[in-house]
């Protein structure tokens, strides 16, 4: 008979390996469940004709200089166990939002944004000013699970349509599940972690987390199985009990934390569960090697937040690809830079359904047209730009449904969130994207909180 | 084993939570939280790693017990038997 676990944990993003080590850090019998050969899920890496490539992660957000004891990086240091120095992190030089008649800069340093703002629209100062101290004042950990408009709040303290389309465009691009808006209690994490505590490099990119973490792992022996995609969950009187794998063993537990999804959770459940919508915004990147850095052509900021109008488009487009918004990341453009050759990754908003459709052939023609609209944006901004491309890649909505398993492609997953992570099943709980904390930090720190309150806690 | 034993227990629990910070000169009448902003995260791992390391059971409504070095002492003596 097959040995019982006390947790599954399906998924070895982010989320599920702080989880796990969270659990086997206290003598948990757990084993991480992955489908794929290597960590990391949505933030993961691989490397093509020697170019070392990373996906997801532009910047870690909510930087904290070593010493600082509170907030949300301080947190995971502590309940992982890792010294701060593990990561290296090297702040951003600096980030822009770039729009038709504005541009803001932000750093790591809230005074530059305020400034930033005071003048460009100067009469619009105070209302900055008092939306920050909100901010600061809203508890958006708390596990409720109402929605509220953000847009709606912030147009209570921000009157200029511009100056509010301005602000939102990083939070909503490295965060909503939502199209044009989010919960209020996701603007305020996605704002602190941005704009309050601000970017940072991991010294080797995503690699350098993961590695730390599955490290850890290996040190508290937990077991990870990859190539173990889940067939189903096994339940019994509307408890979940158990696993089947692809290969059709079977695995039986107490518990199970799932960072697959919500709605893709519910579909491994072959009985009958609630609907959850699949999440509409999927995303291209194109990933340029260049023969020089960045700096060489006059790009000295870490991100810019392109877009070509007034209003910020942050929805599924009717067509293949946005191309009037962009993020431009600069890897090489934080205070260290520890890459070995120049490199430039732009993103768009761009439509899973289209680009499914397409034939393999035209699927080709597609991507190649995304990197000549990359190269062409790159242009635009730099007109110094001189086109030495070494090495590109450029992925779609398929290959993010391929990695993350999210329907749809869904970067930021289902519009419906599960603070607390119950599921309509006892013992079955979601972590990660579904669950709601945004980027790689709340990633984590989802896996470590549900974690601590489902399993470690529950036994009490 | 004498409070002074205990103490040191307890202090090498913390420095293992808080890696990066100098546990060697800890007030023992200051809260934690204040002096390490310690949060509710971190003091249930305080109360699993003395299950863990010592076999000792604190329940949830003796938490507040453990709010500084001293009291933690003071309530963890008789329970630290050896």
């Amino acid at each position: 008979m097959a040995e019982k676990y006390d947790c599954l944990i399906i998924g070895a993003g982010m989320s599920g390996l702080a989880a796990g080590i969270r659990l086997g850090m206290y003598g948990k019998k757990v084993c991480i469940l992955e489908k794929h050969t290597i960590p990391g899920g949505l933030n993961s890496y691989y490397k093509r004709k020697s170019h070392l490539l990373d996906v997801g992660l532009h910047a870690l957000t909510n930087f904290a200089p070593k010493g600082t004891r509170s907030g949300p990086l301080p947190k995971i240091f502590r309940q992982l166990r890792i010294p701060y120095d593990t990561f290296k992190l090297s702040p951003q030089v600096k980030s822009k939002i770039v729009f038709p008649e504005h541009e803001l800069t932000f750093t790591n340093n809230i005074d530059d944004l305020i400034s930033e703002v005071h003048q460009n629209f100067p009469h619009e100062t105070d209302g900055f000013l008092k939306l920050i101290e909100k901010i600061k004042s809203h508890n958006a950990l708390s596990l409720s699970d109402s929605y509220l408009s953000a847009k709606e709040v912030v147009g209570e303290y921000i009157k200029d349509s511009i100056l509010k389309e301005m602000i939102f465009t990083p939070p909503l691009i490295y965060g909503s599940a939502w199209e044009n808006d989010m919960d209020f209690s996701q603007f305020v994490i996605m704002f602190e972690s941005l704009y309050l505590e601000g970017l940072s490099r991991p010294f080797g990119g995503v690699r350098t987390i993961l590695s730390s973490l599955e490290e850890k792992i290996k040190k508290l022996g937990i077991e990870i199985r990859y190539r173990s995609g889940v067939k189903r969950i096994i339940t019994q009187d509307n408890k979940a009990v158990g696993v089947e794998l692809l290969n059709g063993e079977i695995l039986k537990t107490d518990k199970i934390l799932s960072s697959a999804g919500l709605p893709e959770t519910m579909n491994m459940v072959k009985e009958e569960t609630p609907t959850y919508l699949t999440g509409g915004l999927s995303f291209t990147e194109s990933i340029l090697i260049l023969k020089d850095r960045p700096k060489t052509f006059g790009a000295d900021s870490t991100l810019i937040f392109y877009n070509n109008d007034k209003i910020y488009k942050y929805q599924k487009p009717k067509t293949l690809v946005d191309f009037d918004s962009a993020v431009v990341c600069f890897p090489n453009n934080f205070e260290k830079d520890d890459l070995n050759e120049g490199v430039v990754r732009i993103t768009n908003i761009a439509n899973f359904k289209k680009w499914d459709d397409l034939d393999r052939k035209s699927y080709l023609i597609e991507k190649e047209k995304v990197y000549q609209n990359s190269l062409k944006l790159i242009k635009k901004l730099y007109p110094g730009f001189n086109h030495e491309v070494i090495y590109k890649d450029v992925f779609t909505p398929k290959t993010v449904k391929r990695f993350t398993g999210h329907l749809g492609g869904a970067v930021y997953g289902s519009p419906e969130k599960k603070k607390d992570g119950t599921t309509a099943f006892k013992d079955l709980y979601i972590c990660g994207t579904d669950q709601g904390f945004l980027g790689i930090v709340g990633s984590m720190l989802s896996g470590i909180s549900m974690a601590n309150l489902h399993v470690l806690m529950g036994n009490k | 084993m004498n409070p002074q034993e205990v103490r040191t227990n307890v202090v090498d629990i913390i420095a293992d939570i808080a890696l990066d910070e100098d546990t060697s000169n800890l007030k023992g009448d200051v809260s934690l939280r204040d002096q390490l902003d310690l949060d509710s995260m971190d003091f249930l791992d305080i109360v699993m790693e003395l299950k863990k390391r010592h076999k000792i059971e604190v329940p949830q409504e003796d938490f507040p017990k453990l709010a500084t070095l001293d009291s933690c002492v003071e309530y963890l003596t008789p329970k630290f038997i050896h």
